[in-house]
């Protein structure tokens, strides 16, 4: 579609982004106020970021959050490939339509049903409930993400690329990565980060699937939350806002760099 | 591939699917046939295979609807599956009505500026749901940043209760939901092919008789992949209910979080979580029958 942009369309796009930015933006501009009364402006303070930082309660619960969500991205990764393999590579095998739909279910469904089917099987099975569930249930839902943003990407990619390199002597595990990794490698990094915000942002799943001692920062930052505006969470939110925000944009500026590079490698050898 | 490595390469997504997605539901599912105990687990009966094939009989001959017939006989839980499925399809109608437009408008916009603006939708998505929705409270609050204005404007006297209502929880999840919508209509409409809107330009049609006969019908791929992303998942949404609603909506999510946590009472909460993925059947079912239809065109 190449239509010109109306003024129907640069009021949506406006209003758009003001509706989605506008929250966020007060959100971190209130974080540096000082007075006690969360929403009276008195004047700019780091007052809060302070108190976050002397506060012992978060920090255990961010390290905890970090390294479940790097455990689970690293795993939903290898197997969100795995799937996006077998849904591209493999059109025929006993139950290939039981396992799309496998895959596709935990997008949609309520993460309440999710985390309860999870939390029973846990229990049914008598695993002692902590990091380990709380990892296997992100790595779940994770993976099914993964495969969306692989699946994509693998559908473009030339399956003639990867027959050279078998072609050349590869076995098909060298084939897969010296020929077919580099190329959907920028996918990969997007849907890895993907996986690794979802674990870091998740309540409910987590809530349902963990045990006692094992609390997570979203648990923690829902259970201040719950009673009100703090102005801690304000400062914590901002620190946050800004974290994501970075890898976001690095991952997207990484990720245009490597279609770049690969589209002048393809000039270079038609 | 040797059958070896191609079996190894399906079986292990598809047993970690098999053993932590499906075999769960199976599992809610008995236990949703069974009665709350004073126990651990607090359920009874529990299935014990070590008996053989006499512990399987007396597992299957104590299993009972009972907890179906309490969920559909009280108006409570009656009323919070009315109350979510109405939510959904709000939500859901007016993430089409504001999302339309947006993604319009990106997909029409110069080519340079369409990574940015995708990049700017991402953005609020990958920020943390948690975040997002806590900042509706900052501004909606009592004493929060729009009740301030309005009172240092003049215009109210007293500070309104914005917070805590349905209109918030609209207000949220359309916040929160709503690139799920702009994604799929975005790829949609960036894919189509101008000429034939030119086409019809050129057949006569007006701009917006254009719009409405051309480039609507063949954005109805991504307009049903939205209000399908957008539609499932807010059915049984839990935190925007939770942190902006009316506690005298109880809408199906919260009522099952509260059964299990603050009740402990697992049948009922595992016969809520059943009858609600019945209810999410429908939708499920309708779009795979419209993409097969879409596929087949």
């Amino acid at each position: 579609m190449n239509r010109n942009l109306t003024w129907f369309g640069i009021t949506a796009l406006t209003f758009g982004l003001a509706f989605m930015y506008l929250p966020i933006l007060v959100l971190v501009i209130y974080s540096f106020n000082d007075s006690e009364m969360v929403t009276l402006w008195s004047h700019p303070s780091l007052r809060w970021y302070q108190a976050l930082f002397n506060n012992g309660t978060y920090w255990g619960p961010a390290w905890t959050t970090l390294r479940i969500a790097l455990v689970s991205s690293v795993l939903a990764t290898i197997l969100g490939i795995m799937i996006s393999l077998v849904v591209t590579r493999m059109r025929k095998f006993r139950g290939r339509s039981l396992f799309i739909g496998m895959t596709i279910a935990p997008l949609v469904l309520p993460e309440v049903i999710t985390g309860l089917a999870l939390l029973l099987l846990f229990i049914a099975m008598g695993v002692e409930r902590g990091f380990l569930t709380v990892i296997i249930a992100h790595t779940t839902f994770s993976m099914c993400f993964v495969s969306v943003i692989v699946t994509a990407r693998m559908a473009e990619f030339d399956i003639a690329t990867e027959e050279a390199a078998r072609d050349l002597g590869c076995g098909p595990v060298m084939a897969f990565f010296h020929a077919t990794l580099p190329a959907i490698l920028p996918a990969v990094i997007s849907a890895f980060l993907l996986a690794f915000a979802l674990s870091l942002d998740n309540l409910v799943v987590t809530t349902f699937t963990t045990g006692p001692g094992i609390t997570t920062l979203p648990m923690r930052v829902f259970s201040e939350i719950r009673t009100g505006v703090k102005p801690e969470i304000n400062a914590l939110s901002t620190l946050l806002i800004v974290l994501v925000t970075a890898v976001a944009v690095t991952s997207s500026l990484m990720t245009k760099r490597a279609a770049k590079r690969q589209q002048q490698l393809l000039a270079a050898t038609a | 591939m040797s059958a070896q490595r191609r079996w190894m390469l399906i079986g292990v997504p598809y047993s970690w699917l098999l053993l932590f997605f499906l075999i769960p539901f199976v599992i809610v599912m008995g236990i949703s046939l069974s009665d709350p105990a004073i126990a651990i687990p607090p359920y009874a009966p529990v299935l014990d295979v070590q008996q053989g094939l006499a512990g399987i009989w007396q597992y299957f001959s104590q299993l009972d609807f009972e907890n179906f017939q309490m969920v559909l006989e009280d108006e409570v839980y009656f009323t919070s599956y009315l109350n979510s499925l109405k939510m959904s399809f709000v939500t859901t109608l007016l993430c089409l009505l504001l999302g339309y437009p947006i993604a319009y408008a990106i997909a029409s916009a110069p080519g340079s500026w369409k990574p940015n603006l995708i990049m700017a939708i991402n953005l609020t998505f990958w920020c943390s749901f948690l975040i997002r929705i806590y900042a509706w409270i900052v501004l909606l609050s009592n004493q929060g940043v729009i009740n301030q204005i309005l009172l240092a404007l003049g215009v109210i006297d007293t500070p309104i209760r914005i917070l805590n209502t349905d209109f918030a929880t609209y207000l949220g999840l359309v916040y929160a939901y709503l690139p799920l919508m702009i994604f799929p209509i975005y790829a949609t409409l960036e894919k189509l092919d101008n000429s034939v809107y030119e086409a019809s330009r050129d057949l006569g049609c007006s701009h917006i008789g254009s719009f409405v006969r051309v480039t609507l019908p063949l954005s109805r791929p991504g307009i049903l992949a939205g209000c399908f992303l957008v539609f499932v998942p807010v059915t049984g949404e839990y935190i925007v209910p939770s942190l902006l609603g009316n506690s005298s909506t109880p809408v199906i999510g919260r009522v099952l979080w509260n059964e299990f946590f603050s009740n402990g009472d697992w049948p009922l909460a595992a016969s809520i979580s059943v009858l609600l993925m019945l209810v999410l059947v429908v939708p499920i079912v309708l779009y795979q029958f419209f993409q097969n239809r879409n596929a087949e065109s």
